[in-house]
């Protein structure tokens, strides 16, 4: 039914000008962003046998492998904790990043049916690929939950601070995947990077190993990866291994917000051209 | 603007850059490399200052200083050629590009219907594309489950609705699509060609659901090729040529303007080839009652044809044939020397035929001739679907208005009236 409010709003469209109404047009689109990311999960799993375990299969098939190869193999410390609670505990905000990464490059444009022919703010597109990254970091999270159960791990008070942790990390994923969304309607060439440039990001963040492995003077430089922070701040609240390294967290943090502050920026400015570029 | 003005456009101008196409659509380098490879040459080029970098934009004027009004409850048809810039006037009326000059104002919220199943995913269920699409189009989860019987029964799909679409026909996709976009309960709602789907008796659920939702007193902004449906359910029509507001007003009076200039088609047939046979048809033509081959339907209609002989034939006998869209022969008309004598000389002949009433349905056809010896029966020539011509029955008046769509043609008749005692 129309609200007596709707009936009222008035819209104006002028050139060259920003929407004065743009994050209030995204609050009242977000059933929109629920129901998009809504059909990516639906559809992933559409026509598998495993289903949704998959959702827990593909963290637990790596954290195997990582332990076998820097544990095993690499000899890597596990900073007193049981290797693959540590592994798990990068993964789960790693995951994030990565699907969240992933999925927006290609978003606007498989979505560019909708974007050509309907209007919402576009933002919602990428944002609701970071809706299915983070259904993803959720099963994820409960497989660590699990595993360290079984490993004896016991939780401390640290783990209060996990929804701002998880905070930290949905705004870590934000950034690079609005602005990697947004490019790549101009530029196809994402398409070709952004999955190498994951790859090796894997290795690249402490996610297969601690980053207390950094010898100290590199610690400041490695910091300035912002995952660097999401991901140590995980393994912090979780087990504690090693005491937080502070001016490298704070580091990685500035620099996650710089990079949502751009990511949106660049967002907003392309935003209005992606119907006649798309 | 006025209080019932719901869209005020002015000064509306929309302008796209196109460059050429080895640069991409923008005139832009359109990739990475391809910018590398420009800073890269940059050097090179001051170097070489003749090598300058041409970078040919064209700019294309898709609207140009468009502006109108639409009081509510207003059904405004818009008319006009293919890339007359309908489709970006309603791009930018949905928000979906941004305008390059002018204003626009709205009243409320505006839904579109683009675009039969815009959004739809193949994968899920009819059920779970009900919800997408109708999140799509701006529609609350609330609103959706109130109206979601209402849309299965008008999609009628009740026994599908847990398959995936991608098993659906072709038909019932299209159906379930316009159910959606249809139950959309905007202030502004606007509908592009989408009743050019599904069979008839779907097209005709989709007019009247049309007219039932213009009767909302919400307003509509209906772009159609269909004019039989512009003439129906408008008010007031707007006719864009080449980007800009040709005409402004009478639906009917749109109608004619734009069928005036939709003229290009000709009617007229000319022959090509060298004159090979004892005798051609060299030019045909119909002359219909409204320029552009459009016939308004009850006016008579006249066929000529020239036919030039070389040898004089003594039974000559000519025909044409009448053909329906689907080439199916409707009307014969025939004329034998026996009976009118002709072509027994050297020359150009002129033949003209008049059906004074023709009652063909409203629809397009084209002609069929056929020149023949009718003592030896053997066709000295036949020309193929010419002449196109389209009938309608928008030009028709009577004291009360009348739908259109009403009937497919008119029988004379004759009423008698008596008033006993």
């Amino acid at each position: 039914m129309m609200k007596a409010t709707n009936c009222e709003t008035e819209i104006l469209i002028q050139a060259g000008q920003h929407e004065m109404h743009y994050w209030r047009d995204l609050w009242r689109y977000r059933e929109l962003l629920y129901f998009l990311a809504w059909r990516d999960i639906l559809v992933r799993y559409k026509q598998t046998i495993a289903g949704g375990a998959w959702a827990l299969l593909r963290p637990l098939l790596n954290t195997i492998v990582f332990t076998v190869l820097f544990s095993r193999l690499g000899k890597f410390p596990s900073d007193g904790v049981p290797y693959p609670v540590m592994v798990l505990a990068g993964m789960v905000p790693w995951q994030l990043f990565s699907g969240s990464v992933l999925g927006a490059t290609q978003s606007l444009v498989t979505n560019s049916n909708l974007i050509s022919k309907v209007y919402f703010p576009r933002l919602i597109i990428p944002c609701s690929t970071l809706g299915v990254a983070f259904v993803d970091f959720l099963f994820t999270f409960t497989l660590m939950v699990l595993v360290a159960a079984w490993y004896g791990v016991m939780p401390t008070m640290r783990l209060a601070t996990l929804p701002l942790l998880a905070l930290y990390a949905l705004l870590a994923s934000l950034g690079p995947s609005v602005l990697i969304a947004a490019m790549m309607v101009k530029f196809r060439d994402f398409k070709h990077v952004v999955p190498f440039l994951v790859q090796i990001g894997t290795f690249v963040c402490p996610v297969g190993y601690s980053s207390s492995a950094i010898p100290e003077k590199w610690r400041l430089l490695y910091s300035c990866n912002p995952m660097v922070g999401v991901i140590d701040g995980f393994r912090w609240a979780v087990h504690g291994g090693t005491p937080l390294h502070l001016p490298g967290f704070l580091i990685s943090m500035g620099i996650t917000l710089l990079l949502t502050v751009v990511g949106l920026w660049y967002f907003r400015c392309t935003e209005r051209t992606f119907a006649d570029v798309i | 603007m006025s209080k019932d003005v719901v869209i005020s456009v002015e000064g509306l101008g929309k302008c796209y850059q196109i460059g050429h196409i080895e640069k991409g659509a923008t005139g832009q380098p359109n990739t990475l490399s391809e910018r590398i490879q420009n800073a890269a040459a940059l050097p090179m080029r001051m170097l070489r200052r003749k090598h300058k970098a041409k970078r040919r934009i064209e700019q294309f004027w898709a609207l140009k200083d468009v502006g109108f009004e639409v009081k509510r409850g207003e059904v405004l048809g818009i008319i006009g050629r293919n890339g007359a810039g309908k489709s970006t006037l309603l791009k930018v009326l949905s928000r979906i590009t941004e305008p390059t000059r002018g204003e626009v104002r709205l009243k409320g919220r505006v839904g579109s219907l683009l675009e039969v199943g815009t959004g739809f995913h193949p994968e899920l269920t009819g059920r779970e594309n009900i919800f997408l699409n109708g999140a799509i189009l701006g529609m609350s989860r609330q609103e959706i489950r109130a109206r979601f019987d209402e849309i299965v029964e008008f999609a009628a799909v009740a026994n599908f609705l847990d398959t995936p679409v991608k098993h659906y026909s072709s038909g019932m996709y299209v159906r379930l699509a316009f159910a959606v976009a249809a139950h959309l309960r905007t202030e502004i709602l606007i509908v592009d060609e989408v009743l050019a789907v599904g069979d008839m008796e779907f097209q005709k659920k989709c007019l009247g659901k049309m007219g039932e939702v213009t009767q909302d007193g919400r307003t509509v902004l209906f772009v159609s090729h269909n004019m039989q449906a512009v003439s129906t359910l408008t008010t007031r029509c707007l006719m864009i040529h080449q980007g800009r507001c040709a005409f402004q007003g009478d639906p009917r009076q749109a109608i004619s303007a734009y069928l005036e200039g939709e003229a290009v088609s000709g009617t007229t047939y000319v022959m090509d080839k060298a004159a090979i046979a004892a005798a051609q048809v060299i030019k045909a033509d119909v002359l219909t009652s409204e320029p552009g081959g459009t016939h308004v339907w009850g006016q008579p209609l006249r066929f000529i044809f020239e036919i030039r002989v070389k040898n004089p034939l003594q039974n000559a006998s000519f025909s044409f044939q009448i053909l329906d869209s689907l080439q199916q022969p409707v009307v014969h008309a025939w004329v034998y020397d026996s009976e009118t004598p002709m072509l027994r000389s050297y020359g150009v002949f002129n033949l003209e035929c008049t059906l004074p009433e023709p009652r063909l349905y409203m629809g397009k056809y084209t002609i069929n001739t056929y020149l023949a010896d009718a003592f030896s029966k053997s066709t000295i020539e036949s020309v193929e679907s010419i002449c196109p011509f389209e009938v309608v029955m928008h030009g028709m008046h009577r004291d009360r208005p009348w739908k259109d769509g009403a009937c497919k043609y008119l029988e004379t008749w004759d009423w008698k009236i008596e008033l006993y005692n």
